[in-house]
């Protein structure tokens, strides 16, 4: 790859998943996972990850995972940018692993340090037996795919029920972006900062 | 405060101080109240003022001094500096302390200086004495540690001034405090209370104000006293507690309790003073409007911009008071005035909110919504009146009453009277309209204007554009006096015609003695003034003569200038011409001398005579106007037209006041005339659109002729009117006749009852009635004159007078259609709010429509919601040219394109952005799509432009024929239509497709279901139904709960697992790797065995064979399943016996083309698994090591037995497959036979041998589960009726209630996309001729050779082909046509073909195996029920165990189709008695009986014979690719192909045949081993179908033990496998060196009705030979009535050299050949009737 006329260009996205706001949960797990289009491409770094299971505290009611996201991608077009997928699983009463929601974000396409809080819901059962049924039993309806809440179509037939919020930090680095001539806005850090959406905690 | 002043530097510091200072000093204010006693010297005021000053002063300077030097620059700044730092208590305190001991060291010094003070006490030299000890400070050090303490306290420890105040209390009592601080202590004790400090305070200002001498800073104390006056009064105290000496804080030791105990007594401000004090400080606007010159600048009145024409939005609504408490409040403002803006209001914003919501109503989707907004089903309904389903208007028809203007039944009189009345109205709408006062009075004006201007003008010479404006100006006043002149000349005419009919009037009631009519006509005089109506008169004449004057001499001049111009030209003309005669004079003189001047005259003359003819006639003078006959005229015209002068003015007045002259006195005519006129009378009809609606009363007809009927009649309509009729009927007694129609318009949508005005329309009728009375008729001519003549005829006429208008509902709300139905749409009122509605929305395209529209409502052009519409009607009238044709909505996009379309059309990148995205094949998964253009090459779209482009051509060499490119060309465009369809259903998701829940079979679907269903059913048993429906649902409901809740308990690892449904997994997050393909094998039925070697015939060694036959029988087979998938190979153990048991799990990976897992790529994945059933045998090689010893080699060889063929898509779309399946065996197996064994075993094996060939139980499964592609959620047209579409999903739906398992159809749809009533698609049709003529004694013959016929045509899945679950029903000439088809198209054409050979016959659609839902075909025969399997030609007896049907759900005939309602499905257990209702619930019965459907099948099918040339040409190239395929799997070794073996099997290849695929005889295959002499030969024989030559290379012809790629098995070291033949060999034969098997392929090809299909035979035999001689035979055997394909047979022969007797020849070589053969006479087409 010539530097001076590239092909590509690079989007490094590292940071971490801080940590989730469940009011009325505890013992998750958070996995992740990233959605993008087909002129993308992971070059280093996983593409998917599941964090340990973390437990609130008496003090805080913040469960925090602090677990870290790094992963460089490369790409021919914007289009497609990549999307953070997060899947907040849990155990119920009963014992039972079940999903605690789901929530998407894109990866912030400004360089610079940006943090976001993604709001979390799960499908909801499609009538109350079921609902009864699924909480005894422990299956509550879940997506096919985690990918599905990175996407429109389809999304009109399901229904969901909030649940809480993730936080997630990310620092990105993007790489002859410019060159190519794509100006995703400030480079400069104060403002990038200051754009950004404040954590709603 | 003062610090904070002074040093900016560090202000937040001396914020601190400050405060901390306050603190303090409320506190030492409390010690002191309560410690000290108070005892006030009047004196002491003064004194302390004094100090308060000196203290002041004494600080400032200091003050000053720390912030002019920075802290670091001066020792002073240095000692400073740690205690501002030391914020803390504790430094506080240390410091303190340390300062102490300075401090007291220092004592005296402070005596000395306290002194000094006293002694420079007077006001005017204190500053220089401080001064002075400011010096003193900064020489002598140990003062100044104490000064800067000193400074410091009142500085930055002023914090702790109330402690310090309490620890001076506490010291006072010492001595040596006393006496250092006396003069401040003394200064200081007394505490005066707030007010006398107030006074204090102010006194100092005085004071102050009085020293302004001092040099010090004055601003600073006034700023210092007002922030203090607004400040807590103890704050006051600041100032004092700051003169303190601050050296007292040292002595803070400890505070008690009491410290922050503050006792005071309560404030209380008076409620006056606090009224006075707030209205000092507070601002309350009062609620009065402001004047609105005040809020204005001065001398500017306010401006309305609204009356000037600009756009003003409306206000957002502010209540008043808030208003102008607003106005008052910024009038205080200094920039208040700025808020407001030219009409004195505050300037205010649009309102913004609009009047309606745009957002329509948001219901929560919850099961809470109110009862009220609800919604209700309701089935639509088809309107009975079909065309308008808005309807329901009211047209209110008003009949008031109608007036003749003439009537058979007139009178003479009445006839003058009606012609007066007309005139007389005739002329009050004149006079009311006067128009010729008005052009007077427009005349009159003009004539001024211009006389004005050319008095103005006289002088100056006129300018052109003045004398432009003067000819307007006469031109016009010509034009107005000219039309004046004719009214006036009207209204004369008028009045005379008026008194001239009066005047007959008269004379006829003079003549007939008798007065008919009440009119009388009073002519009223009016006397003007003679003189000044003379004058008048005269001088409009004058005016009007000048005028004419001047006009006609203008008209001279125009005509005399006009006359000089041609006189000029003609002058010109004649110089010239004289010129010429000069020259031809000059000309002839020098010629002829002699010429006489006479000749010269006549020359001239002849040259003038010629002239004119030339040039311009000579003009004529115009003439004079005459001037004296101007003013004749004028006075003439006056005469006539004008009254005269003095003349009195003339008004009739017509009044009906007369009397009528009873019927006593009249003639006995004009009695009779008037008795007919009582006898009548009329009455109206309405009718609306040609209906009569309603009619009115009859009302007589009254003497004056004029009827009242005052009736309004309410029609209620649905649609607008075409027509309103009023018919004017005329009664007379015994009869009535219609006279008249009126037809009234439709009113327009604005016209509604209570606005609408009453209208007159005129009538009138043709007819002719003559009366023998005095009426005078109608249509008859009539004379007024004595003398008969001026004859006039009169028709009946009249004037109706009735309104038509719309209705207004209750609501007020006028029930009129809307202006878009309405036929003649005029707009009016109601469209003056939207454009749209009032000029219709393609209104909005016509110019000229908007412009009316827009000038019709008066569009406000400011405002900016008209701004598009004003614009584009500025466009439009600005210029005809650059008005669009076109009306646009955001006529701004293209500003905000990116680029042009064209250049978007170029660029490669987004051609391939878009194709992607289009989803094109090619580049459906096209990764990184490169971001420049140039990145891009056109090679990329090479492919894609190839198959667009090839579209249109037919690429003939990779199909056999031309025909068959054709079908797949055809296939191919079916495919992209239905492909099309399918897209939109696809983007369709339901939830089970997102979400993933609990199966529960739910209650809330079901209900609704059972609801209708029993509806439907209610008729038949309604009671039962509910019940059992209540009882169902109960019972569901329980055993949802119980069996979840059961499930809790359950054993993890039951004894007898039972397969469970797993969790299904959609295609999209799959990958490679991911999917796996699960085979279990569990056992197999009847593999054939292992035949004694004493087949083989003409061997010597008989007895040894003898003697391994013995051993072979124990050993009869040891078969194994070797499974390939995908090129994975995996097999299982090897059994034994012919009854293997082996219940292995085979795991084979699964990776879907392009790595796209997406349902429709899964759909189309062509692979198939093959289960192939090998048998091991074991060959012992003996010794042949000697240097390791004695040893035995074993040498594993496998030979194939069988194998069965399982689609991918089959097992995708039923998800698993879980069966016994026939085993497809070679015809012919040399060396095993099927049969147990040869009389060893006994009569067991008799009853076993019904079933033939081999059998094999599987379970195949993908893991993990893959959704099946949905059946197509969409409904497609039909040209059925309704109610059969109807009744057929009813039946469908029930079926599936009832029996979910149980396939059920009753509809399908054919290729074009419509759905099709199933049993249209039975009809009988013939079958080839041959095979009835084939066995005309035998028609089982016939029926099997049918079968196998059919059997014969290429099968193709529907979702292969269509990918996506669309079954597609051909008929059978489209079947024959296309050459492929599903299972239902065989199994229809077989049914139809049964049908026309006599049998009963059914299509049976149900369930199979490995099939799925399939049809099959059933007939009866011979007390029995034979079920046919239309792919295989094969049929079974109902109660064969290995059928291969499974569960049967409907049976189809031609009339009818019956739905299993059975208790068991299975074909064994059920009967196929349709006639039972209690078994088969048929679609068609009594309630719903057949309504005669036509078959969508042809007449009869035609076909035609097979070009032979085709045929040879077919075979020859199956042939050749066969071989080339053979050879180039073999790449490193010579493939030889042997002749012999050729013409061995061509003899016996039609025998084959001949069996229709059956086992050979037994005589046949020893024949066929007699052929092959000396080799040991095993035939197996295979059969496919041909679709094109390549894929048959690759897929079909060979089994695949051949088939797996050369590439993957050669590549491998041979050596290795040489060291390892030794001992097991599981590869084939082929490849390894020491075997050299010979391979011999045979094909044989017949093409019947083009279908090429192959047979084809493996023959192989086993042992290590050094050489094989495989031989091919072609066989061309003479089988007239097969029209049926003939089989590749695979001959292989391998013979070990050390087996083999001396003698025989070897041949180290592989040979290989390949032949086909098309039989030429049996090839049949069939005929291209049905066009593609």
């Amino acid at each position: 790859m010539a530097t001076s006329n590239p092909s590509v260009f690079l989007l490094t996205v590292n940071g971490q998943i801080e940590g989730a706001d469940f009011p009325e949960y505890d013992n998750l797990y958070c996995k992740y996972c990233y959605v993008y289009g087909h002129d993308w491409a992971i070059t280093t770094g996983l593409e998917e990850g599941i964090t340990q299971i973390t437990c609130k505290s008496s003090l805080s009611q913040t469960l925090v995972w602090n677990f870290p996201l790094e992963t460089s991608f490369k790409s021919t077009n914007p289009s497609g940018w990549p999307q953070l997928v997060v899947s907040v699983y849990g155990p119920d009463v009963f014992g039972n692993d079940v999903v605690r929601g789901y929530g998407a974000t894109h990866v912030p396409i400004t360089p610079g340090q940006h943090t976001r809080t993604i709001p979390m819901f799960v499908p909801e059962p499609t009538w109350k037996l079921q609902k009864l049924t699924g909480w005894l039993l422990g299956r509550r309806p879940e997506y096919t795919d985690p990918k599905v809440v990175a996407q429109g179509e389809g999304r009109e037939v399901t229904r969901v029920r909030s649940q809480g919020f993730v936080t997630v930090s990310f620092h990105i680095t993007t790489k002859d972006m410019k060159k190519m001539g794509y100006d995703t806005g400030p480079c400069n850090l104060q403002t990038a900062a200051s754009v950004d959406q404040p954590c709603t905690f | 405060m003062k610090d904070t002043e002074d040093s900016e530097e560090d202000s937040g510091e001396t914020l601190k101080r400050t405060l901390r200072a306050q603190r303090q000093r409320r506190r030492r204010k409390l010690l002191e109240q309560s410690s000290v006693k108070e005892s006030q010297h009047d004196d002491e005021d003064e004194e302390e003022v004094s100090a308060v000053q000196d203290q002041s002063v004494k600080e400032e300077p200091a003050e000053k001094t720390v912030a002019l030097r920075p802290p670091s620059g001066s020792r002073r700044g240095y000692s400073l500096k740690p205690l501002p730092v030391s914020s803390s208590q504790k430094l506080d305190t240390f410091v303190t302390r340390h300062l102490e001991e300075k401090l007291r060291a220092a004592r005296f010094k402070g005596e000395s200086l306290q002194q000094e003070k006293e002694v420079s006490a007077d006001p005017a030299s204190r500053l220089q004495s401080l001064r002075g000890r400011d010096r003193v400070t900064r020489f002598d050090r140990e003062t100044d540690s104490v000064k800067a303490e000193e400074d410091d306290v009142s500085v930055a420890l002023s914090a702790r001034v109330k402690f310090k105040e309490a620890a001076k209390r506490v010291n006072q009592g010492l001595p040596t405090a006393n006496e250092a601080y006396n003069f401040f202590t003394f200064n200081f004790e007394p505490e005066p209370a707030e007010e006398t400090e107030e006074l204090r305070r102010k006194k100092r200002k005085q004071k102050e104000t009085t020293e302004k001498d001092r040099d010090e800073d004055e601003g600073e104390e006034p700023e210092e006293d007002d922030k203090e006056d607004s400040q807590d009064p103890n704050e006051n105290q600041s100032e004092e507690t700051r003169l303190v000496p601050t050296e007292e804080d040292l002595f803070i030791i400890d505070q008690s309790a009491r410290d922050f105990l503050e006792v005071k007594k309560a404030e209380y401000v008076g409620v006056k003073k606090r009224a006075a004090r707030d209205s000092e400080l507070l601002f309350t606007p009062s609620f009065r409007k402001a004047p609105t010159s005040v809020k204005l600048p001065e001398n500017v009145k306010p401006r309305f911009i609204e009356d000037e024409g600009l756009y003003v939005g409306k206000r957002p609504s502010v209540s008043f008071t808030n208003e102008t408490i607003l106005e008052n409040r910024l009038l205080k403002m200094e920039e208040g005035l700025e808020w407001f803006g030219d009409d004195g209001r505050i300037l205010a914003l649009p309102d913004p909110i609009k009047e309606s919501s745009t957002r329509p109503p948001l219901f929560s989707m919850e099961g809470d919504l109110n009862p009220a907004i609800q919604t209700v089903f309701r089935k639509a309904q088809k309107s009975k009146y079909a065309a308008d389903p808005e309807g329901d208007y009211q047209l209110d028809v008003e009949v008031f009453g109608l007036v003749f203007s003439h009537h058979p039944l007139f009178s003479r009189e009445h006839v003058l009277a009606s012609r007066l009345c007309q005139l007389y109205h005739q002329y009050l709408t004149r006079q009311q309209n006067n128009l010729t006062g008005h052009l007077t009075d427009k005349l009159n004006g003009l004539r001024n204007a211009l006389g004005n201007m050319m008095k103005i003008h006289r002088e100056e010479s006129l300018t052109l554009s003045l004398q432009q404006r003067i000819s307007e100006y006469s031109l016009e006043v010509r034009d107005t006096r000219q039309l004046r002149d004719s009214e006036q000349e009207k209204d004369r005419t008028l009045l005379k015609n008026i008194i001239k009919v009066w005047k007959e009037i008269k004379a006829l009631r003079e003549f007939q003695k008798f007065t008919n009519t009440p009119y009388k006509l009073l002519l009223r005089k009016e006397n003007v003034d003679p003189a000044s109506d003379q004058q008048e008169y005269e001088e409009e004449i004058q005016a009007e003569v000048m005028e004419l004057e001047a006009e006609k001499e203008e008209d001279y001049q125009r005509s005399l200038a006009e006359y000089r111009k041609q006189l000029e030209e003609w002058k010109l003309w004649r110089k010239k011409q004289k010129a010429k005669r000069k020259k031809k004079k000059k000309k002839k003189k020098s010629q002829k001398l002699e010429d006489t001047t006479e000749d010269e005259d006549e020359e001239q003359e002849g040259s003038e005579l010629e002239g004119p003819e030339d040039g311009p006639p000579k003009p004529q003078p115009p003439e004079r106007p005459d001037f004296d006959a101007i003013e004749q005229q004028v006075k003439e015209k006056a005469s006539k037209i004008r009254r005269k002068p003095g003349e009195a003015v003339l008004i009739p007045v017509l009044s009906a006041s007369g009397n009528i002259t009873d019927s006593e006195l009249c003639p006995r005519v004009e009695v009779s005339r008037r008795q007919e006129v009582l006898r009548h009378s009329l009455f109206i009809k309405i009718l609306c659109n040609d209906k009569k609606v309603s009619k009115t009363d009859s009302r007589p007809l009254g003497t004056d002729f004029r009827v009242h009927f005052g009736q309004i009649f309410n029609l209620r309509i649905i649609t607008c009117p075409q027509s309103i009729n009023l018919q004017v009927f005329e009664d007379t007694g015994s009869s009535s006749s219609l006279l008249a129609q009126v037809f009234v318009p439709a009113p327009e949508p604005s016209v509604v009852t209570g606005s609408a005005s009453l209208e007159d329309f005129e009538f009138s009728s043709n007819q002719r009635v003559m009366f023998d009375h005095e009426g005078v008729g109608s249509d008859v001519p009539l004379s007024f004159e004595a003398d008969g003549s001026n004859k006039v005829v009169l028709l009946t006429s009249g004037k109706l007078t009735c309104g038509v208008s719309w209705g207004v509902g209750d609501d007020d709300v006028p029930l009129a259609p809307s202006a878009s139905q309405h036929p003649g749409v005029k707009h009016s009122g109601l469209g003056h709010l939207d454009a749209v509605t009032s000029i219709g929305a393609s209104g909005l395209y016509d110019m000229k429509k908007i412009g009316e529209w827009a000038k019709q409502s008066r569009l406000d052009p400011n405002d900016p919601k008209n701004a598009s519409i004003m614009q584009l009607l500025k466009v439009a009238s600005s210029g005809e040219v650059t008005a669009p044709e076109y009306f646009r909505l955001e006529h701004l996009q293209e500003e905000f394109n990116f680029v042009t379309d064209e250049e978007l059309d170029n660029s490669r990148r987004f051609r391939l952005l878009r194709l992607r995205n289009q989803g094109v094949k090619e580049f459906r998964n096209y990764k990184f799509i490169p971001a420049l253009e140039n990145e891009i090459s056109d090679k990329v779209f090479q492919e894609y432009e190839r198959r667009l482009k090839d579209g249109e051509t037919v690429d003939t060499r990779e199909h056999l024929d031309s025909h068959r490119a054709l079908v797949a060309k055809y296939l191919q465009k079916i495919q992209e239509s239905v492909m099309n369809r399918l897209l939109f259903a696809k983007h369709r998701f339901l939830l089970s497709d997102l979400v993933v829940e609990e199966e529960i079979p739910s209650i809330g679907n079901k209900v609704p279901v059972l609801l209708k269903a029993e509806k439907l059913d209610s008729l038949e048993h309604p009671r039962q139904n509910v019940r059992e429906r209540d009882r169902a649902d109960v019972n569901h409901m329980l055993k949802i709960l119980g069996i979840n809740l059961f499930k809790l308990t359950e054993p993890k690892r039951p004894l007898k697992p039972q397969r469970k449904e797993r969790k299904k997994v959609t295609a999209q997050n799959l990958s490679d790797g991911d999917v796996k393909l699960l085979v279990n094998i569990i056992r197999a039925y009847d593999i054939p065995v292992r035949r004694p070697q004493s087949d083989k015939a003409g061997q010597s060694s008989q007895p040894a064979i003898h003697g391994s036959d013995w051993y072979l029988n124990q050993v009869q087979v040891r078969p194994f399943v070797e499974v390939s998938f995908q090129r994975t190979v995996l097999q299982t153990t090897t059994a034994d016996g012919p009854n293997p048991s082996w219940n292995e799990e085979l795991q084979l990976p699964f990776s879907a083309p392009n790595g796209d897992y997406s349902t429709s790529n899964l759909q189309s994945v062509k692979d198939e698994v093959f289960i192939n059933i090998f048998d091991e045998m074991l060959h012992e090689t003996g010794v042949n090591d000697k240097e390791r010893g004695p040893s035995i080699h074993t040498q594993v060889e496998k030979h194939w037995l069988g194998s069965v063929r399982i689609p991918f898509s089959t097992i995708y779309s039923q998800s698993r497959i879980d069966g016994t399946f026939k085993v497809n065996t070679p015809a012919v197996l040399l060396g095993y036979s099927k049969e147990r064994s040869h009389g060893a075993n006994s009569g067991y094996d008799l009853l076993r041998s019904v079933s033939e060939g081999a059998f094999i139980t599987l379970f195949i499964t993908i893991e993990p589960q893959l959704v099946p592609g949905e059946p197509v959620r969409e409904k497609f047209d039909s040209q059925e009726h309704e109610r059969l579409l109807q009744a057929a999903e009813k039946f469908e739906r029930k079926a599936a209630k009832r029996y979910p398992d149980r396939p059920c159809i009753t509809t399908v749809i054919d290729l074009n996309g419509k759905t099709v009533f199933i049993t249209r698609y039975i009809r009988p049709l013939n079958p080839p001729p041959e095979f009835l003529e084939a066995f005309p004694n035998n028609p089982q013959e016939a029926t099997t050779l049918v079968a196998r016929f059919v059997s014969l045509i290429p099968s193709l899945p529907d979702q292969v082909s269509f990918s996506g679950v669309c079954d597609l029903w051909t008929t059978c000439n489209q079947f024959l046509t296309l050459l492929a088809g599903d299972e239902e198209e065989h199994a229809v054409l077989l049914c139809n073909y049964f049908l026309s050979l006599g049998k009963r016959a059914w299509l049976i659609i149900g369930t199979a195996i490995p099939e799925g839902s399939t049809a099959y075909v059933l007939t009866h025969e011979q007390s029995r029920y034979l079920i046919w399997n239309p792919s295989s030609g094969q049929f079974y007896g109902q109660y064969d165990t290995f059928c291969p049907l499974q569960a049967v759900g409907c049976l189809v005939d031609a009339d009818n189709v019956w739905f299993n309602i059975q208790e068991y499905a299975s074909p064994m257990r059920m009967s196929f008695d349709v006639s039972k209702r209690k078994l088969w619930k048929p679609f068609f019965s009594g309630s719903f009986p057949h309504p005669g459907l036509s078959s969508v099948q042809p007449e009869e099918l035609v076909y035609s014979r097979t070009d032979e040339a085709a045929a040879a040409e077919l075979q020859d190239r199956i042939e050749k690719t066969l071989k080339d395929k053979i050879m180039e799997w073999r790449p490193r070794h010579p493939t030889r192909w042997n002749r012999y073996c050729n013409t061995t099997l061509k003899q016996f290849l039609p025998k084959l045949e001949q069996s229709r695929g059956q086992d050979v005889a037994e005589g046949h295959r020893h024949e066929l081993q007699r052929l092959l002499g000396d080799y040991r030969v095993r035939v197996t024989a295979a059969q496919t179908h041909t679709e094109s030559v390549e894929a048959n290379t690759n897929r079909h012809v060979f089994p695949p033990d051949l088939r797996i790629p050369a590439a993957h098995v050669l590549l491998r070291d041979p050596t290795r496998h040489r060291g390892r033949v030794q001992h097991r060999r599981p590869q084939h034969p082929r490849i390894q060196r020491g075997v050299r098997p010979g391979c011999a392929l045979l094909v044989d090809v017949r093409d019947v009705s083009l279908k090429a299909f192959q047979r084809r035979g493996f023959v192989r035999a086993g042992g290590r030979g050094e050489f094989a001689q495989p031989g091919r035979q072609l066989l061309q055997g003479e089988i007239g009535d097969l029209l049926t394909s003939r089989q590749i047979q695979v001959l292989q022969r391998t013979t070990s050299s050390k087996k083999r007797p001396a003698g025989i020849t070897t041949i180290k070589k592989y040979i290989y050949c390949i032949k086909t053969t098309v039989l030429p006479h049996s090839l049949w087409e069939i005929s291209s009737k049905n066009n593609l």
